[in-house]
């Protein structure tokens, strides 16, 4: 009998059959579903259409969880009409409030909830990153989530899975982020849609969980419905320091899975990757795009900003400053981040380098708030998207890369190795 | 009833359906859904009418689950959107809200050809070129939601999600 993969075998233990393969479409149980203050209102007013108290019966209030993440604190009047609609539902529910300030849902759902085995949904495209967690977690529009906190279930065709093999050492300079964008440039925007990405290969074993969330986080540019790795001891290691070792289990595909293809490369080759403006799947390595001027460098996002990539960038910026003129960024992705930026004493560095330090949040990845760009600006970031507009303003163009790329591009005023700084 | 088509590139994104830097309208959907698709081509808000249809490349709706996006499109009057193939929640938020997502051979519409869709026989009709372009059917759960005018209308007629 053919084996399973990671998404076969998660979706299997949450539909009724039990076993399930891919092509079927199956009714699954879901464990969290959670919303923010971006898609939340439309949400509420979904739910509102339902006859009778929307949270009656034994749905599990405490695993339906509302976010204010994406336009904090709130810049209109407006955003923060629609804040206090989402905090009082939740709050009026009895349901988890996550308020301004706590974080990016995805770190966050990965820091205190995401757990190996589960199945997650949210309003959100990059509701994937809990796949670093060995979650089956997929982003979904308001109104599918709203059925799904009602109904306490959801309905999904099982992916197909492409193996993504990534093998070797990471060379110094080289991470996470680096992969994810090679990875992108194979597979292409719509080259995962519909598919599960499942990442092998020694440098996942040698990976520890915050890169792992960055390789899934950017499975939804490739289109994918979710990205998954393996939970190992260095998942354990994870949820340990997150005070939740408890909730750890070993998961693996079948050695005999089936996958419908394959991707490959070495990382131990790979040298730091750029995504050129317009689209993420626009990929160059650094050599190729070194000394183009950028004006504004960010860095944030829930792809990274983890504190594992706030200490690369302090490492960075030691004893170094901004380039005169150019607008630096950094927003943490979670209070935690934050907090341990403050005690690790990495703000210092930062600041120190010329950084305006927001509170944690999406910030200017969503182009709502948090350093639009002027009218010709070019913004190096460490986020996910670079499609037309999505900074906020449709002159201005966007490149992406590490959070290494982005301190050694702020440093200089143009696209720079962060080797050489390292 | 016939519309006129409007032809999109491949790859368009739901920042340039419904851009973030209007996120304070969301809460004013009519207000939103007169900066529909303007990074895209900016008379389509202008100059859209009742019945059109929005005529897409491949991997439309890319990016972003705001379902704004498809909510403005179909406030516009919009008909249905045809497209190559979809970005998945894209395509699942239009079924959702009601508003047809077709999946056919787009290459055979130009720009502003009158086109006809007939959803129980799945095919358009190309007013313009005299032909017809047949589609495959939907998958059954879709079609059955799309039936009852969108998710939260099927889920307060039967009680539940139900396989198709």
């Amino acid at each position: 009998m053919a084996g399973k993969t990671l998404a076969e075998k998660i979706i299997g233990e949450h539909a009724a059959n039990g076993s399930v393969s891919s092509g079927e479409v199956v009714i699954v149980k879901v464990d969290y579903a959670f919303s923010h203050d971006a898609s939340g209102p439309l949400l509420i007013n979904q739910l509102s259409r339902f006859k009778g108290d929307a949270f009656s019966g034994s749905l599990n209030k405490e695993r339906t969880i509302f976010f204010i993440d994406h336009a904090v604190p709130p810049p209109t009047k407006e955003l923060s009409n629609d804040q206090e609609i989402v905090r009082q539902f939740a709050m009026g529910n009895g349901l988890v409030l996550s308020d301004a300030g706590n974080g990016i849902c995805h770190q966050v759902m990965a820091e205190d909830y995401a757990a190996p085995g589960n199945l997650i949904v949210g309003t959100d495209s990059h509701t994937c990153t809990s796949g670093g967690l060995c979650a089956f977690s997929t982003g979904m529009g308001a109104t599918d989530i709203a059925v799904a906190m009602r109904l306490r279930k959801t309905w999904l065709r099982v992916p197909e899975t492409i193996k993504v093999n990534l093998e070797g050492n990471a060379p110094r300079g080289v991470y996470a982020k680096d992969m994810i964008l090679k990875a992108l440039s194979i597979l292409g925007t719509d080259g995962a849609t519909y598919k599960s990405l499942e990442f092998h290969g020694s440098a996942i074993d040698e990976m520890d969980v915050y890169g792992r969330l960055t390789l899934a986080n950017m499975a939804v540019e490739a289109g994918a419905k979710t990205g998954l790795i393996k939970s190992d001891e260095r998942t354990r290691n994870y949820l340990e320091e997150f005070h939740r070792v408890e909730q750890w289990r070993e998961m693996a595909s079948d050695e005999n899975a089936v996958y419908e293809s394959e991707i490959s490369f070495d990382v131990s080759e790979l040298e730091p990757q750029v995504a050129l403006p317009g689209s993420p799947d626009n990929v160059k390595p650094v050599s190729q795009a070194r000394g183009a001027k950028v004006n504004e460098v960010f860095i944030g996002s829930c792809t990274n900003t983890r504190i594992e990539d706030m200490r690369i960038v302090a490492q960075i910026f030691k004893n170094h400053k901004k380039a005169k003129g150019l607008k630096l960024i950094v927003t943490p992705s979670s209070q935690k981040v934050y907090l341990g930026c403050m005690r690790e004493g990495i703000l210092d560095t930062i600041i120190e380098a010329g950084a305006l330090v927001t509170p944690a949040g999406c910030g200017v990845c969503f182009g709502a708030l948090g350093g639009i760009p002027a009218d010709n600006d070019v913004i190096f970031s460490s986020s996910n998207r670079n499609f037309p507009g999505r900074t906020g303003n449709p002159k201005a163009q966007t490149y992406l890369g590490s959070p290494a790329t982005a301190a050694a591009t702020a440093i200089n005023g143009c696209i720079s190795d962060p080797r050489e700084f390292l | 009833m016939s519309g006129r088509a409007w032809k999109f590139k491949d790859n368009i994104s739901t920042d340039e359906i419904c851009p973030g830097r209007y996120m304070s309208l969301r809460s004013n959907l009519p207000e939103l859904a007169k900066h529909t698709l303007e990074d895209a081509r900016k008379e389509f808000p202008l100059e859209v009418r009742k019945g059109d249809f929005v005529v897409g490349g491949k991997n439309f709706g890319m990016g972003s689950s705001r379902e704004h996006a498809p909510i403005i499109i179909k406030m516009c009057g919009v008909r249905a959107v045809l497209a190559q193939s979809f970005a998945r929640i894209f395509y699942r938020n239009s079924i959702n809200i009601g508003l047809p997502a077709i999946i056919c051979d787009t290459s055979l519409i130009s720009e502003g050809d009158e086109l006809e869709l007939d959803l129980g026989k799945s095919y358009v009709t190309n007013l313009t070129k005299g032909t017809e372009i047949l589609f495959p059917k939907m998958s059954k759960t879709m079609e059955a939601i799309l039936q009852e005018g969108g998710l939260i209308p099927y889920v307060e007629k039967y009680g539940d999600l139900l396989l198709a």
